[in-house]
């Protein structure tokens, strides 16, 4: 069997290619995805706990955020559609409106 | 039915008349598109026009005679071009028939008023309250004072109300023949509807203000008739310098009225007059009842045309012929000795203080100081000879008459100047009645003429005009005093009288004037119906007698002329008592026959003479004016003496120049000068000090408020902004707008935390 620190390496991993690249990338599309990725990482976290610990609240959990992360993707690309209406592009750089 | 039920409707039917008059009217005139303004004389253009007034009649007198007059009005058109007028059968009927209503009501009420009280007593029907003031009789220190609109029907008002109705009602019907085809036909009659409504709330008000809304509503009935035939320079003046002068003396009246109201704490009559007669002491004393009683004296001057207020009623001739018979002679201008009359309890009460306070020693000037009567009575003396005077040497029939108006009113006064209220009463009464044929018998002359007004171009009209002529006569028979004729009877009361209360001046005067007035009025008869035509040869051929509608009228008044003067035969004729003193005996309480000032008693021989005295010198003057006025025009006597006098001739024909004195010193120079000092006040104070220093004020303190706000308010809130941005300039490059910066932040806030929560734990 798997030891739990594996799936723990594995899944920290995950959440730090999903954090590199929510900060790197400059395609709002890749930064989505490497949201997605870090909420699987999260995902296998709880799974890998659940299994450990024999508990099914940690995959119920996960099921959860599967729900919640393909909403999160809707409305993520339905801002992006609106995002490259808007601007031509989907480049975050030139959504910065926010700039005080 | 009670009489207190019907007296309501008595002002009420002319009212409606003048509604329903005046809606037509409009109706008519707005669809005709304004022809009214009556382009002129109607076609009386050649209403040969010497006095330089008179066209005004000539209008509807000729419009009238081209158009055979019957009084249904279904005319065709006058000679000025107009079409037939519209509604003319309404307007009459209307007009005419809401008067006898009147006159009908009139009867009914004076008759159940007979029936309940036998005469002695007044009747009051109030209908609601007009002015509630004083439930807190503290109200600013004054009395408690309540008006009600409420009539009263007493000897007084019966008397006024009756010769009101019935002369009123009988100038309607003349007015439907004499103003047939003028344009203004609905509009004449809706004025003259709504002045029956204002004469009879006047006759019948049971308090001094309504009698004061009466007497406004005439004045202004007065002035709308007065103007007329308003495209006429003459008669729009005309109407505002009566308008004017009336309100001077209003302006008397309102103060006496507020003195009544101060001194009674209540202006009803029957309240008024009981309090003051039962303490005559108390009221009388310090003068303020005389204050008061000359206070309402000056009104009445305004309005029935005594010195110095006289000057607007010869003018007020500008007006249709029925107006001047019905307005200016028989109805409004007596309404001045009406009130004097009703509040004769005021004149004895200053009289008797007067006498009192003076004692033995009392000088004219002492007199005229503190006797409201006796200014009554100087003033009414004064009036009566100096405007007989003025008509001696008038041409305008129509003048001469107005004048004998004014000398007429000032006999009236002098009555009730001396106390003798019933005297003064009864020649209203017969005058209304002879001097309402006069006028209405003059309006026919001028009706025949076509217009003309002027004696100089009549002459030897009495066998072409003969009811007109008769009707005339008779009435001038009346006014000049000959024995047996009603202004016979009334004149010789107020002569005794004057003489019994021992004023031998006046009485001197008086009798003069009777003479003076017996000489004018017959040397009118005499330049109108004697002699030879002196008028043009198409105005010979024009004379024609006047329709039904107007010798019918006449004929009546010719009568009452001939026959009201024996309800006044003095008591020492017949023995018994003056009926007509009697009759107002409730109303004009007669003098005790001890009463402590002087007992107004004369023997008989006395009062005989007296009446031979006046008698004779009526003769006199008529035969004076018998003997001048005949023969070829001009007339030698006249002429001589005009030629032998002629600055004095002058001066008498010119009215003594009192207007063009009134005009030059009130109008011209008070009254301009006055003007031109408010002009300044208003450009200088109120302009300058006022309008203009509180803008610029106003500039001034929006300069300082502006500066403040500047200053402070704005200040205040940019500085707060800028010591906000300044402070915080180095924060806003936290804010790059980039979402990876905002998310590192978040993870490394995340890291941290974490290591935080691992160190520490």
């Amino acid at each position: 069997m798997v030891p739990l620190t594996h799936y723990l390496a594995l899944s920290l991993l995950l959440f730090i290619l999903g954090v590199v690249g929510v900060l790197v990338r400059r395609n709002l599309l890749t930064v989505l995805m490497s949201i997605e990725l870090m909420l699987n990482a999260a995902n296998l976290n709880l799974i890998a706990f659940s299994r450990q610990l024999g508990d099914l609240g940690g995959q119920i959990f996960s099921v959860f955020i599967i729900a919640v992360a393909a909403g999160e993707a809707a409305i993520g690309l339905a801002i992006l559609i609106s995002l490259y209406r808007l601007k031509g592009s989907v480049n975050l750089d030139d959504a910065a409106e926010m700039k005080g | 039915m009670r009489a207190t039920s019907l007296l309501p409707w008595i002002p009420l039917f002319p009212l409606a008349g003048f509604l329903v008059n005046g809606f037509f009217y409009l109706i008519s005139h707005s669809k005709l598109g304004g022809k009214d303004a009556p382009k002129g004389p109607h076609g009386g253009g050649h209403g040969s026009d010497a006095s330089g007034h008179g066209p005004a009649q000539g209008a509807s007198a000729h419009a009238a005679h081209t158009a055979a007059q019957t009084g249904h009005g279904s005319g065709h058109g006058g000679p000025g071009g107009h079409g037939p007028i519209p509604f003319a059968a309404l307007h009459s009927v209307v007009g005419t028939v809401s008067c006898g209503l009147s006159l009908l009501f009139a009867l009914l009420a004076i008759g159940s008023w007979w029936g309940e009280t036998h005469g002695h007593e007044g009747l009051v029907a109030t209908l609601w309250t007009w002015v509630p003031m004083g439930s807190n009789p503290t109200w600013f220190g004054a009395k408690a004072l309540s008006i009600d609109v409420a009539f009263r029907l007493d000897a007084l008002s019966a008397l006024m109300l009756f010769f009101v109705t019935f002369v009123g009602t009988l100038i309607h019907v003349y007015s439907v023949g004499y103003m047939g085809h003028d344009a203004g036909y609905g509009r004449y009659f809706s004025y003259l509807n709504l002045f029956m409504f204002a004469m009879l709330t006047l006759v019948l008000g049971a308090n001094l203000p309504i009698l004061f809304v009466g007497w406004e509503g005439v004045g202004l009935c007065s002035y709308l008739l007065i103007g007329y035939f308003w495209d006429k320079d003459f008669a729009a003046d005309a109407g505002k310098k009566a308008f004017v002068v009336n309100r001077i003396g209003d302006l008397g009246f309102m103060l006496g009225i507020f003195g009544c109201a101060a001194l009674f704490g209540t202006t009803d009559f029957g309240a008024m007059f009981d309090m003051a007669s039962k303490n005559p002491a108390v009221y009388g004393a310090g003068g303020l009842m005389t204050a008061v009683a000359v206070a309402l004296f000056v009104g009445a001057c305004g309005k029935s045309a005594q010195i110095p207020l006289y000057v607007w009623l010869p003018d007020a001739m500008a007006g249709p012929t029925p107006v001047s018979a019905l307005i200016h002679a028989a109805t409004m201008v007596t309404a001045g000795v009406y009130m004097v009359a009703r509040c004769n309890v005021f004149y004895r009460i200053s009289h008797e203080w007067a006498l009192k306070t003076l004692g033995e020693g009392a000088t004219v000037w002492g007199l005229l100081t503190h006797d409201a009567a006796f200014v009554v009575a100087v003033v009414g003396c004064a009036t009566a000879v100096v405007a007989a005077t003025m008509g001696l040497a008038q041409t305008d029939i129509k003048k001469v008459l107005a004048y004998s108006t004014v000398s007429q009113l000032g006999y009236m006064f002098l009555g009730c100047g001396v106390l003798a209220f019933s005297g003064g009463m009864f020649h209203v009464f017969t005058h209304a009645w002879f001097k309402a044929c006069l006028f209405l018998g003059s309006g026919s002359v001028i009706h025949a003429l076509g217009g003309e007004q002027e004696m100089t171009k009549m002459g030897g009209l009495r066998k072409l005009i003969p009811h007109t002529f008769v009707t005339m006569f008779v009435a001038t028979l009346a006014i000049a005093g000959v024995p047996g004729l009603a202004g016979f009877f009334s004149k010789d009361a107020i002569l005794a009288e004057t003489f019994a209360a021992g004023h031998p001046v006046l009485w001197f005067f008086a009798v003069l004037t009777a003479g003076m007035t017996a000489f004018y009025m017959f040397r009118l008869m005499r330049m109108t119906f004697w002699g030879t035509f002196r008028g043009t040869p198409e105005q010979l051929h024009h004379v024609h007698e006047s329709p039904p509608s107007m010798t019918i009228p006449l004929w009546i008044l010719a009568f009452g002329s001939l026959l009201v003067g024996w309800i006044g035969i003095p008591a020492f004729i017949l023995g018994g008592e003056n009926p007509f003193e009697r009759f107002l005996e409730p109303a004009i309480p007669p003098l005790p026959p001890d009463w402590t000032p002087h007992p107004h008693h004369l023997s008989l021989g006395t009062e005989w003479g007296l009446m031979g005295a006046s008698v004779a010198i009526a003769f006199l003057g008529i035969a004076l004016a018998w003997r001048f006025f005949s023969g070829p025009y001009p007339f030698s006597v006249p002429e001589r003496v005009a030629t032998a006098l002629p600055g004095l001739y002058r001066w008498v024909r010119d009215k003594y120049y009192v207007d063009e004195f009134y005009e030059r010193v009130f109008v011209e120079g008070l009254g301009k000068r006055f003007g031109r000092f408010l002009w300044e006040v208003d450009a200088r104070v109120v302009d300058g000090v006022g309008v203009n220093g509180t803008s610029w004020l106003t500039l001034q303190i929006s300069r300082i408020s502006s500066w403040f706000d500047l200053a402070f308010v704005d200040g205040a809130v940019n500085g707060i902004a800028d010591t906000l941005q300044a402070g915080f300039r180095g924060y806003r490059r936290l804010h790059t707008g980039r979402t990876e910066n905002y998310a590192l932040t978040m993870a490394a806030g995340v890291f941290g935390a974490v290591c935080l929560w691992i160190i520490l734990r």
